[in-house]
């Protein structure tokens, strides 16, 4: 049927044509926006592949495992072994994350559970305004709080009481290391863990909270049989994306880390995390060979990483959040 | 006729909002109550105000007595927990826990660690699914996640459940209304059943429901307590002019 | 009462005592955390706070304790700060619109979020080294345009992000209603959802403005350090994280005095900024819809 028969059928009542200057507006509209949104996920290829450009050159001069593997780092000679920093790295990240996680646990679901509206009231402000510190003061409160305090304090209790186990013996008394590092991050990753975790927790339905409390269970007794069980996924994938924030954070990392380049075995030891080496070294980087291929590949490694923790974090999470809309 | 829940002088507020006035009742052991009223009357307030389910909500504010044999359970110290293992209450959709048939029975027994082994807890899941009419349908399956179940059987699971913890009183809240006739009409008879045994306080919205259920009824209006008495003296002889007109469904 | 009483010592109850107890710890720890930082920076910085620090820039000495202030780091942090937010808004604002009129929740739609996400993941330091080897390949040196442009991409997702979840919340009803009346999906944009949209851009504005200020691993590689002010956007131009970090590094006590004082005074413009954010979107959504 032709637009002419379908107007004579629909007599009297014109149907508007498809093609005024309004529609025509809403077409190309919708497709401008379509490539503005295009716009994150070519960021993020174009990311990608210029780190990977730039950091072929050391890639095709030095086969992979001696990057991973090396231990020594000379680049006048030439020598660029990364062990030391993903080392440093793992370290820094291990030790924020374990720290971070139990309390942000325990307050994520004390707000989502026990806690009453005032007290969300006051503590979403905090949170906000934790996230909200620029790395570089997180660094200074670690320099003038957080350094000392693991030399005058940790690091003689564990001399005391933890000294024959090698992974909190204090060999290079000064602070600065990783235990001050991973305090630091476990504080600056709180707050993103904690909203994440009680996102997770309001997901589950209230019937489910209900049918337990009914039978005369405490809220304890409900949160751990019935909502711990449900929010599993939610929660690891929320640990996973501190971790990651984690990975990647430089200067506050950088200020009371140390910067020793070696491979550390003890919490109090100094480590040189992938991040500092970048940041450290940029100035320098264009006058030595391979130099600045061997930094960015460095920066290619932490965003490879760091993706992959992100992708399947946030599919979890944005599955258990659309659970709840759905619902 | 012996008393068993006695509300004095109950006043209930969300916020601002006042949900209950000042609501007086007795209600009689071992019979079935039911609460009856135009919707946001105040019914399921009030039933929830007999386990102690209103202080969920976050600003609820609650003042008067809901006495148990006697004990105000809202008392400081009177441990929640135990008031709601002796007041049950069957939801108004069906809420199998994320587990299995035989798990979900299980569950509050568990908690309140009234059995000493397999064995009992077995003998027990089968006695309460028995009761509850599910066994003939479910023993073969046990194991599969209660969601399996159909909308009916989830909810005489639920009942199964909270039987397992013996209580003395049974709430539905409006407890048929998610089902189908048939599933609706399988819980009513459970629940004509069980008052032999246990108190029993429904809330419905229909007044056919109310009427093959109810030993005694409450009628409510805009959270108060109009009416309250024998089923057979209030439906054939309402004393308010309110009551009568809701139950010639002018309203 | 007899067995309705509380039996305090039963197993479960103590649990339950328990873990509200370390909960209510953990929670005050969290909340200590903030306390102690805005604390230590107050204590530590405002000895050297002085109205010469934020009017004047570094003097011939400045740098070994000699006289003149960080202003160029003041508004050096300003001007990238604001442009950034700026040109991030350009793109954030059609993006969140188009997600909200047109994709909702559909497949794609979850695409953009996830990317936009996962953007939002990656770190500053990252986004810093892309932005120096571009830098390198394009011959332009560094510049407060190039830390604007490497801002902006920092805060593009979170801008989004911030729009899109509160645009999100925004009732279908009102869009319907609309349609309804027989408006296109793009006059629907443009008059119903941009309204609805202000308190989210506020919203995102700040946040984005508040991280850009803040975020030192890109502005290191990008806008360089001078103790000018900068008069183009072809010209490097200092920052006040930088500032701060350069200060500290060095080996007078003076000057690492001065970076106590700078870390003040950038906490001061975050946590205005951060706390008008909740105080504007607070009033502004009295004004719309819910």
């Amino acid at each position: 049927m032709s637009a002419s028969q379908l107007i004579q059928k629909t007599a009297g009542r014109l149907i508007r044509p498809a093609h005024t200057p309004r529609t025509r507006q809403n077409n190309f509209a919708q497709r401008t926006f379509f490539v503005f949104t295009l716009l994150p996920v070519i960021l993020i290829l174009i990311v990608t592949v210029a780190l990977i450009v730039r950091s072929l050159p050391i890639l095709n001069a030095y086969p992979l495992s001696d990057l991973i593997f090396g231990k020594v780092w000379k680049p006048t000679n030439g020598q660029f072994g990364f062990l030391p920093f993903i080392l440093g790295t793992f370290w820094v990240t291990a030790v924020g994350v374990i720290l971070a996680v139990p309390p942000c646990l325990l307050v994520s679901i004390y707000l989502a559970e026990y806690a009453h509206a005032k007290t969300r009231s006051f503590a979403k402000p905090v949170l906000d305004l934790l996230a909200a510190i620029p790395p570089v003061v997180y660094g200074v409160w670690g320099l003038l709080a957080i350094v000392p305090f693991v030399d005058k304090v940790l690091a003689p209790l564990s001399t005391r009481w933890l000294g024959a186990v090698s992974i909190f013996s204090v060999n290079q008394p000064t602070g600065f290391g990783i235990l001050a590092a991973g305090i630091v991050l476990a504080v600056m990753i709180a707050p993103l863990i904690i909203s994440v975790m009680y996102e997770i927790f309001s997901t589950v339905p209230n019937d489910l909270r209900h049918a337990s409390l009914a039978v005369g269970a405490t809220q304890w007794q409900t949160i751990r049989n019935i909502i711990l069980p449900q929010v599993g996924p939610g929660i690891i994938a929320a640990i996973v994306l501190g971790a990651s924030r984690a990975l990647g954070e430089t200067i506050a990392v950088l200020m009371v880390v140390g910067n020793v380049p070696q491979i550390p075995t003890s919490i109090f030891d100094s480590a040189y995390p992938l991040p500092a080496l970048i940041a450290n070294n940029y100035g320098e980087m264009m006058s030595i060979p391979l130099y600045d291929a061997a930094l960015l590949s460095a920066a290619l490694v932490l965003l490879v990483v760091i993706l992959i923790f992100n992708i399947l974090s946030m599919l979890v999470i944005q599955r258990m959040l659309r659970r709840k809309w759905a619902s | 006729m012996e008393t068993h829940i006695q509300v004095k002088n109950l006043n209930v507020y969300y916020g601002k909002q006042q949900a209950l006035k000042d609501v007086n009742i007795e209600i009689p052991k071992k019979q079935i109550t039911v609460i009856m009223g135009p919707s946001g009357c105040g019914k399921t307030t009030l039933l929830k105000s007999l386990n102690r389910f209103l202080e969920l909500t976050d600003g609820t504010q609650i003042t008067g007595e809901v006495l148990l044999d006697g004990t105000n359970i809202y008392d400081r110290e009177v441990d929640v927990t135990e008031v709601r293992k002796v007041v049950g209450l069957l939801a108004q959709r069906p809420s199998p826990l994320p587990m299995s048939i035989y798990d979900n029975v299980v569950y509050g027994m568990n908690i309140h660690r009234m059995k000493k082994d397999r064995k009992e807890y077995k003998a027990a899941v089968r006695h309460y699914l028995e009761i509850a009419g599910l066994w003939e349908e479910v023993h073969k399956r046990l194991h599969d996640p209660a969601t399996s179940l159909s909308i009916g059987q989830q909810q005489r699971l639920c009942l199964a459940r909270g039987l397992a913890v013996e209580p003395e009183i049974i709430l539905g809240d409006e407890p048929t209304s998610a089902l189908d006739p048939i599933s609706s009409q399988n819980i009513e008879s459970r629940l004509i059943d069980l008052k032999q045994q246990y108190t029993t306080v429904i809330v419905t919205h229909t007044l056919r429901q109310a009427k093959r259920l109810a030993d005694y009824v409450i009628y409510m209006y805009m959270g108060e307590v109009i009416e309250a008495g024998l089923a057979k003296d209030v439906f054939s002889n309402p004393q308010h002019e309110r009551t009568r007109q809701y139950l010639e469904g002018l309203f | 009462m007899g067995f309705l009483k509380k039996k305090r010592w039963q197993r479960r109850h103590l649990m339950e005592a328990f873990m509200k107890f370390i909960m209510r710890v953990s929670l005050v720890i969290v909340a200590g955390a903030l306390g102690l930082i805005l604390w230590i920076i107050v204590v530590r910085g405002l000895p050297a706070l002085s109205w010469d620090m934020v009017t004047k820039i570094p003097e011939g000495g400045y740098y070994m304790g000699k006289g003149g202030g960080i202003l160029n780091a003041i508004l050096g942090s300003l001007y990238l700060a604001a442009g950034g937010t700026f040109l991030a808004m350009i793109f954030s604002v059609p993006i969140a619109m188009y997600l909200k009129t047109y994709l909702g929740d559909s497949k794609w739609g979850q695409y953009v979020r996830l990317a936009l996400d996962v953007l939002w993941g990656i770190p500053s330091i990252v986004y810093g080294a892309f932005g120096f080897t571009l830098m390198i390949a394009l011959g332009i040196r560094a510049s407060l345009l190039a830390g604007i442009i490497i801002l902006a991409l920092i805060e593009l997702p979170i801008m989004t992000r911030a729009m899109d979840e509160v645009i999100r919340r925004m009732p279908v009803d009102l869009e319907h209603a609309a349609l309804a009346l027989g408006s296109t999906k793009f006059e629907v944009a443009l008059r119903v959802v941009t309204r609805q949209m202000l308190p989210g851009i506020t919203t995102a504005i700040l946040l984005g403005f508040g991280r850009g200020i803040g975020d030192a691993a890109s502005v290191l590689f990008t806008a360089g350090y001078t103790d000018r002010i900068p008069t183009s956007l072809m010209r490097p131009t200092a920052s006040l994280p930088l500032a701060v970090f350069f200060q500290l590094g060095s080996p007078y006590p003076e000057v690492q005095q001065r970076g106590y004082a700078a870390a003040l005074i950038l906490t001061i413009i975050v946590l205005v900024v951060s706390l008008g954010s909740r105080w504007l979107s607070a009033r502004l959504n009295k004004y719309t819809i819910k």
